[in-house]
């Protein structure tokens, strides 16, 4: 078979006579799975399905959280000799919002209602809205000032799956306002750093780490990783764009936030529902405008504000309600106490995500943003 | 008198001034007073009267861009904010 799209939507898949089996992590099984799956991680599939399932001819219909991973591992299926093997698009969230039926621990355990209790409490949040949290992937884009508080708000929040993407390494400068790092990790790789203090926190977390820069090279790898959401705290032009380019091709979603001195900015990016980077700002300043903290400095707690408004979003987001800042910048100004909005607009001419796009492959984004 | 935001970065071509007020009836209008007085400033963001791309120009929230462009008018209850993009983030 070739390596096409091969996905049947739930509906078709409820019918099929095959075998469902579900590939997603030991974690994300516990909380909900469909009856009568068969579970296999994605890592151990390859090990385990023969002696599971021995007859190749056996139709199978694999499934995740929202359909990625389950279609990446079909080639796998393939080099096994099944002859029948097709991946549910949507994964198990579409399943559910379609009304079918889903075999959990009913109830989180007693662990889980004690650690979550003042989410249990909140009507809009509740088990159910507690559940769907525990099964979220969210992807953060640097785990420096921003991308601190949102992974630590994240991660105490139950947020399943987190996978952080940094190349940088722990520095005495970083800790004035990078509170997921401490004096102890100096030197120590970022993303590890923050795997472990996330972990340290809330061990039902997942912690994916990434000790990569984002490139144009590893873009489509790293956002092929089941995300539902993204939350940018990058500190460069070049990463923003490509980030932006990926996610609206990729399609996810990502909250967006960026701080300078005393002032920050936060908006939601969705994909074709509202409007892009490229829509909000079609060009970056040139480079003598546009300092890093790392030049300019920036207040330590700003982050904090700012890392966290992300955080509020994304869990908005995921639990689906609330009104997200889709389409509206929020500008804070932390000397006068402020919080403004403007307007964003989807713009039909937008090179990326317009009706009519010009660019539909990566570009040269330190080029684009003049060179840095 | 419309009182204009200036964003961080753009600071110093204002003396270090956060919100600096203009006339003017109309964006055009207000921008010339201001880069009059700032004349750095008219080089970086609004030279030879184009207002550069890098640039955004609130009116009332909205971006002038998607209304009437640098024709779009002013009051002097307007807040206007001129806001560039912005990459920090650790």
């Amino acid at each position: 078979m070739s390596a096409t799209v091969r996905e049947i939507g739930p509906r078709e898949a409820r019918e099929a006579d095959a075998l469902l089996v579900d590939v997603r992590s030991d974690e994300e099984w516990k909380v909900s799975h469909i009856p009568g799956a068969l579970h296999v991680p994605m890592s151990q599939v390859e090990e385990r399905l023969p002696d599971l399932v021995p007859d190749r001819s056996r139709p199978i219909i694999t499934y995740c959280a929202v359909g990625a991973r389950s279609h990446r591992i079909l080639p796998t299926l393939d080099a096994l000799g099944y002859e029948d093997a097709i991946s549910m698009a949507g994964g198990i969230v579409a399943w559910r919002e379609l009304g079918f039926p889903v075999d959990s621990e009913s109830r989180l355990d007693e662990d889980k209602r004690e650690r979550y209790s003042r989410h249990l409490l909140i009507p809009e949040v509740g088990e159910d809205g507690q559940r769907r949290l525990l099964e979220t992937s969210i992807l953060l884009i640097g785990a420096g000032g921003l991308g601190s508080p949102s992974a630590l708000y994240l991660a105490a929040a139950g947020v399943g799956r987190i996978g952080i993407v940094d190349d940088d390494v722990v520095d005495s400068s970083n800790l004035q306002r990078q509170v997921l790092h401490s004096t102890a990790g100096l030197g120590k790789p970022k993303a590890r750093s923050a795997r472990k203090a996330l972990m340290e926190l809330n061990p039902d977390v997942e912690v994916v780490t990434y000790e990569e820069r984002l490139t144009s090279e590893n873009v489509d790898r790293i956002l092929a990783g089941d995300w539902d959401l993204i939350v940018d705290g990058a500190d460069n032009f070049p990463t923003r764009y490509l980030l932006n380019d990926a996610s609206v091709w990729h399609d996810i979603p990502v909250v967006h936030g960026s701080i300078f001195r005393f002032e920050g900015q936060v908006t939601v990016f969705k994909p074709h529902e509202g409007p892009c980077y490229r829509c909000l700002f079609p060009q970056p300043p040139p480079p003598e405008l546009a300092p890093s903290c790392a030049e300019g400095g920036v207040l330590g707690v700003l982050p904090g504000v700012i890392g966290s408004l992300q955080a509020n979003e994304a869990l908005k987001l995921a639990l689906g309600i609330g009104e997200p800042a889709v389409g509206r910048l929020l500008l804070f100004d932390a000397l006068g106490a402020k919080l403004d909005e403007v307007r964003v607009r989807r713009n039909p001419d937008c090179p990326v995500c317009g009706d009519n796009p010009t660019i539909t492959e990566y570009i040269d984004y330190v080029d684009f943003c003049g060179g840095r | 008198m419309t009182t204009v935001r200036i964003p961080p970065t753009l600071r110093a071509e204002t003396g270090g001034e956060s919100a600096v007020p203009a006339s003017g009836s109309t964006v055009r209008e207000l921008l010339d007073d201001l880069t009059g007085r700032f004349p750095a400033l008219r080089e970086r963001i609004y030279p030879e009267g184009e207002l550069a791309r890098f640039v955004n120009v609130y009116v009332e929230g909205e971006d002038v861009r998607t209304r009437e462009g640098l024709d779009t008018e002013v009051s002097d209850s307007s807040t206007v904010i001129l806001l560039p993009a912005m990459a920090g983030g650790r």
